[in-house]
């Protein structure tokens, strides 16, 4: 891994929220490196702080939660000059023009609940224009001055380009008769269809790395198969990164290259897809593993993760996992927090098993 | 879509029927009628030809005849443009209502205005800056506004501005202008007057308002629509504005339809009567009280009539600004 390929680094984040009943840190010392054309799954149960790290790299953490620590280094390439210079997002001011032309010129996102994650009294195409007339610039030729070196200058799209780069962009996610669906309501499409549209909509904007929190939890399967095979034909068609959020192990091992697993808002492990899949590290990464319902094997009672997901505001002490840990380590697991070591090649874990200590 | 409005208008007719007869019914259920109070004090007065006279009325104004027929041929002038005679007055109801009508409305929509931009744009700060000093003070002072009366809120400001502030602010004109012909100087002298109406109906009608629109727009804000804008690159100010606002604002349209514009009208009669203002609302008021039942039954039909529309008008503009209840 070139240092240059970076896109993203998210390094020691904490996001925390401050609610009623005390302080909730969602993300607890996070740390995630995206490549450019990368795709990073992200796993994890419910609440871990997968959806929240992904709104930090967008630095929109919903209130009342707040960026409390760590940075998230962007290196952000000129397209012009390919000269690439780093920004940290956590830095950046939430409504400030940098984030703004970051989010969805440069990062896109697609959410999980297509039914609601379009304005109701907009068109398809009036939100593909308003995303396209905020980012996209058409270079303009200048003429006459042939002293000066291409200087390239750029102009916003016009009302007519914009109709028609909508109607591409739904072409190209697969909506049947794309120039009359421009002018559909979200109501009237259907849910596979509505998730093509926020597809659509991010991508229309040619972003480097699309963020896709659980985009296809809310739809059944083989519209789940659909949605999957449009976003892998188009991230290779324009060299996208993608960071791909999910608790479907299944739908990760199909997507990902690489896997970041969390655990109460830290990463757990790290590993390339074959490697998490045929030999995870972490005991809860074994776990998930197990829980997975296997075809043919009838009659035997699932395997699940003992206990529960620890209260938010009463962490165990040491490896926040230790209470539920198969491996559990009395003296060490509830004293010592471990740390991300490398495990083997390319992997990643911060388990105490692989720690000497 | 013409199918549609077609038959809601003829829906309206039946309705407007139907009202104007049973407010017709329930004018005529105390005992008596407006004549029985004349002879009354007529009597009181002395006067010999009470008697003849209140006769000769009551053949005039058809009141010796039975009650269907009374109410039919009511209902048949008023669709010829003659809604009657007002006993009281002893004037046509027409050219009663005629001479308080520009002022009512002058007065409504002022109230309308003030009222809406109030009340919009400190519902939307109120619920962006949630919990905030400023949504606090708002919160108290729509709170206030809700749970004083009208009437009460007017008694106070005047004796305020009278006591206190040693100004003539009964009605809408200072005397010397009540019959002067316009001039820069009447509408100065109006503005003058129309503050008190103006800034209760700010403080009552407001209160309402900001909290529908702090509710909508807090529970639209929390929509996955509105954070999928602001990825899109938004600022913050049109994420709110073009997004959140822009749906939250819908189910406002129907409360303007179907309050504001009978309210026009109708306003607020108990205030109008405070402030001793020449709208219509109190000549309603008071026309129900004596008995002066061709004068209350228009006013009756009136504001069924501007119900009735401005219902039609809040579904045609809801219709028209959400897509979701396009009419089929």
């Amino acid at each position: 891994m070139e240092d240059g390929n970076k896109f993203i680094e998210v390094r020691d984040l904490h996001v925390e929220f401050d609610v009623r009943a005390g302080i909730i840190k969602a993300v607890d010392g996070m740390w995630l490196e995206i490549n450019r054309g990368q795709t990073v799954g992200v796993i994890g149960e419910s609440g871990c702080g997968k959806s929240v790290t992904a709104r930090a790299i967008m630095n929109m953490v919903p209130k009342p939660g707040k960026i409390s620590g760590g940075e998230i280094l962007y290196h952000r390439k000129n397209k012009d000059t390919g000269e690439v210079t780093t920004i940290d997002i956590t830095k950046l001011d939430p409504d400030g023009e940098v984030i703004r032309q970051i989010r969805g010129g440069e990062i896109g996102m697609i959410f999980q609940e297509p039914m609601s994650s379009l304005t109701p009294v907009y068109t398809a195409g009036t939100h593909i224009y308003e995303a396209v007339s905020l980012h996209r610039l058409v270079p303009v030729k200048k003429v006459g001055d042939q002293m000066v070196e291409t200087i390239m200058t750029y102009r916003k799209v016009t009302k007519q380009e914009a109709r028609e780069i909508a109607i591409d962009m739904l072409r190209r996610v697969g909506i049947p008769k794309p120039d009359q669906r421009v002018d559909s309501y979200p109501h009237q499409l259907s849910g596979g269809q509505r998730q093509r549209v926020m597809i659509a909509i991010a991508l229309s904007c040619e972003p480097e790395m699309l963020i896709a929190d659980e985009p296809t939890t809310a739809l059944d399967v083989s519209i789940e198969a659909q949605i999957l095979d449009v976003m892998r034909e188009l991230q290779h068609s324009v060299n996208m990164a993608i960071m791909f959020i999910t608790h479907n192990l299944g739908v990760i091992a199909e997507m990902a290259e690489e896997i970041v697993v969390m655990y109460m808002g830290k990463q757990v492990e790290r590993a390339k897809v074959v490697d998490l899949f045929y030999d995870p590290k972490h005991p809860y990464t074994q776990a998930l593993l197990r829980s997975i319902p296997k075809i043919g094997k009838r009659g035997e009672r699932l395997a699940t993760i003992e206990g529960m997901v620890p209260d938010p505001f009463h962490l165990p002490t040491g490896c926040v996992f230790h209470p539920r840990c198969p491996m559990f380590m009395p003296g060490k697991c509830d004293r010592i927090v471990p740390t991300n070591k490398e495990v083997a090649s390319n992997h990643w874990a911060s388990c105490l098993l692989y720690e000497e200590v | 879509m013409v199918n549609y409005i077609l038959r809601r208008l003829g829906y309206a007719v039946i309705m407007i029927v139907l009202v104007s007869f049973v407010g017709f019914c329930i004018i005529k259920l105390p005992p008596g009628d407006f004549l029985t109070q004349k002879l009354e004090q007529l009597r009181a007065r002395g006067d010999r030809s009470a008697e003849s006279q209140i006769e000769a009325l009551r053949a005039k104004y058809g009141l010796d005849r039975p009650f269907m027929v009374q109410y039919t041929t009511w209902a048949v002038n008023f669709l010829k443009g003659d809604f009657g005679e007002s006993f009281q007055y002893e004037r046509p109801v027409k050219d009663l209502l005629g001479e308080r009508l520009t002022m009512t409305v002058v007065l409504a929509l002022a109230t309308l205005i003030i009222t809406w931009v109030l009340a919009i744009p400190l519902g939307v700060y109120s619920a962006v800056r949630q919990y905030s000093l400023g949504d606090q003070i708002i919160t108290t002072i729509s709170f206030i506004g809700i749970g004083i009366p009208g009437f009460l809120l007017a008694l106070i400001i005047l004796f305020f501005a009278i006591v206190v502030l040693n100004q003539d602010v009964l009605g809408l004109f200072s005397k010397e202008y009540i019959d002067a012909p316009w001039s820069v100087g009447k509408v100065i002298d109006l503005l003058k007057h129309l503050w008190i109406p103006a800034l209760i109906s700010a403080v009552t009608g407001t209160g309402g308002l900001i909290r529908i629109m702090r509710g909508n727009l807090l529970e639209t804000m929390g929509q996955p629509f509105v954070e999928a804008a602001r990825a899109r690159g938004l600022r913050n100010r049109d994420v709110i504005w073009k997004h959140a606002v822009r749906v939250a604002i819908n189910p406002l349209i129907v409360i303007l339809g179907s309050e504001a514009l009978p309210g026009i009208i109708g306003g607020n009669a108990l205030v109008s009567i405070v402030l001793n203002l020449p709208t219509i609302g109190p000549l309603f008021v008071d026309s129900l009280r004596r008995l002066d039942m061709y004068l209350a039954g228009t006013c009756i039909v009136f504001f069924t009539i501007l119900l009735l529309v401005g219902n039609l008008l809040a579904d045609l503009v809801l219709a028209w600004v959400d897509p979701r209840i396009r009419l089929e």
